[in-house]
């Protein structure tokens, strides 16, 4: 289970995140929408320890993850995987050791093992014959896939996905949201993505999340979310601008 | 009067923070540098791109330092009909100084920007906060290995320096400038002294560590996108010049 706590956090002066109180359901697809530059890819940082807080505690099944030291921290993250906004993929490495990389890292597993498992891993996000082109070889959408598997590797318990399907064509968004919603059902793993798509977001959620000036201003299922009376919420999965702002 | 004291003191305290965060990298380094798991492949690839791929540029300028030197003081000790000291001054002089400083300074443009650029691009595409994610400590894994390679492979390079840059000077002085071979080569071994050699490889894996040190650190700190990764890149290649220069002073002070 994810726990934040009064999460306060600004750069430079410019606040980002104000009182953020979160729980994320364990085994559960939650997912978070919000503006552009609101700070839903800080949060998620947050949950990870990439980032810490001004103030406020981030509760990982239990533990405290502001107060540990990087040993203990690390400890924490075997737990995760994430899949980075632009990927983040190692453009040193090709694919298949960009894939392979946290197996090698993380596992005892032989060389062999570790290529079926690479393979099987990119055939989930629709890449074939790719394993030894190098990243900057890749379009966006193919980067990105590459960065799914990745995160997918280790099967995490936690997985985070910031935006895994913008830049991605209509079928493969499709295909990513199946597999999201797949690989949730038979992993049990707690799943937290960062959607600007409404429509996938009420397809794949178990819960929607919506952070707005650095707090969460709704909370609950698709349907309760769906149904709200918050108007700033009912605007942003109406898509709709307000008149005067134009 | 203050304004006086503010102006002249802010680069100061730049320094000092500068320097201050430098010190803390490089506690950083130094205690990850024992901690499993060693990098051994990466130390390897590492090394590889320090020496191996430096070795034609190490050559060339080595080669090119000898020959000048050669030139330079047989004008000047024929004046006193000294042309017989040629050799041994070509030898001194790159042994002790020119052969490390110029290896150390082609290699911080060659490889410690380099490991600027590469470090710096890792940080602004969030490689080094996808390390974090995956448990590994992008200190051990990044900079560790291209230190440990940089200390190794200096020496290294200044020995094949030194060497060529003799062979230069011999070449120029002898084929050349028809100095007598025989004299040549003795007073090289009369005035050279194995510590002279062995004392300009100690400096230069001090230097190795210089490069690797600051190349990576600025790296590190990369902040602004691609224009941040260019001005790392360019504070890397000039500060390590000149901390390099400025410390073999001091080294050479120290040493002889
Ligand atoms: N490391 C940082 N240093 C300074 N400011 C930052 C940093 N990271 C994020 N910010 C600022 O925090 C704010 C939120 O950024 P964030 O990337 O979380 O937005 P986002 O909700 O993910 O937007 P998008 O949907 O466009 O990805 C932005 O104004 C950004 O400028
Ligand atoms: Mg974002």
């Amino acid at each position: 289970m994810i726990e934040l706590k009064k999460i306060k956090k600004s750069f430079n002066g410019q606040k980002v995140l104000d009182d953020i109180d979160l729980t994320i359901e364990p085994g559960k697809i939650t997912v978070i929408i919000g503006q552009s530059g609101g700070g839903k890819s800080v949060l998620l940082k947050h949950m990870i320890g990439l980032i810490r807080p001004d103030s406020g505690k981030i509760m990982i099944d239990g533990v405290d993850t502001t107060t540990l030291g990087e040993k203990e921290l690390n400890e924490v993250r075997k737990k995760f995987g994430m899949l980075f906004q632009d990927a983040a993929l190692f453009d040193s490495m090709n694919v298949g050791d960009n894939v392979a990389f946290p197996l090698k890292e993380h596992t005892k597993l032989k060389g062999r093992e570790i290529k079926a498992i690479v393979e099987k891993k990119l055939l989930q996000v629709g890449l074939k014959d790719v394993t030894h082109k190098m990243p900057s070889e890749l379009s966006g959408g193919m980067r990105k896939r590459v960065g799914l598997a990745r995160a997918l590797a280790l099967d995490p318990k936690i997985i985070l996905f910031d935006e895994p399907t913008t830049g991605l064509d209509p079928i493969m968004c499709d295909a990513v949201d199946k597999l999201i919603v797949k690989t949730q059902q038979e992993t049990g793993a707690t799943c937290i993505v960062i959607s600007h798509d409404i429509d996938s977001t009420f397809r794949i959620a178990h819960t929607v999340a919506m952070l707005y000036h650095g707090k969460i201003i709704e909370k609950g299922t698709p349907e309760e979310v769906k149904a709200t009376g918050n108007p700033v919420v009912r605007q942003f999965i109406e898509r709709k601008v307000e008149d005067n702002n134009f | 009067m203050l304004r006086l004291f503010e102006f002249a003191g802010r680069p100061f305290i730049y320094l000092l923070e500068e320097f201050g965060r430098i010190l803390l990298f490089l506690l950083s380094i130094a205690a990850w540098l024992f901690r499993k798991p060693f990098r051994l492949k990466e130390i390897l690839k590492q090394m590889e791109f320090v020496g191996t791929n430096s070795l034609v540029v190490v050559l060339i300028t080595g080669t090119f330092t000898g020959m000048v030197l050669a030139i330079q003081s047989y004008y000047g000790f024929r004046k006193f009909g000294g042309e017989s000291l040629v050799g041994a001054t070509v030898a001194l002089a790159i042994t002790r100084e020119l052969g490390p400083v110029f290896t150390a300074l082609m290699v911080t443009g060659r490889a410690g920007s380099a490991m600027a650029a590469a470090i710096g691009t890792m940080r602004v595409t969030e490689q080094i906060d996808a390390l974090y994610t995956m448990s590994v400590n992008p200190v051990q894994y990044l900079v560790v290995p291209r230190v440990v390679a940089s200390i190794i492979m200096l020496p290294f390079l200044t020995i094949v320096s030194d060497f060529i840059g003799i062979a230069g000077g011999y070449f120029v002085g002898v084929k050349l400038l028809d100095i007598n071979s025989g004299i040549f080569m003795a007073r090289i071994y009369d005035l050279l002294v194995v510590d002279d050699i062995i004392n300009g490889l100690i400096k230069s894996a001090v230097f190795g560590f210089i490069l690797s040190l600051i190349g990576c650190y600025k790296g590190f700190y990369t902040t602004g996108g691609a224009e941040g990764v260019g001005k790392a890149t360019t504070q890397a290649v000039v500060m390590a010049s000149v901390t390099i220069l400025v410390s073999d002073y001091f080294l050479t002070a120290v040493m002889f």
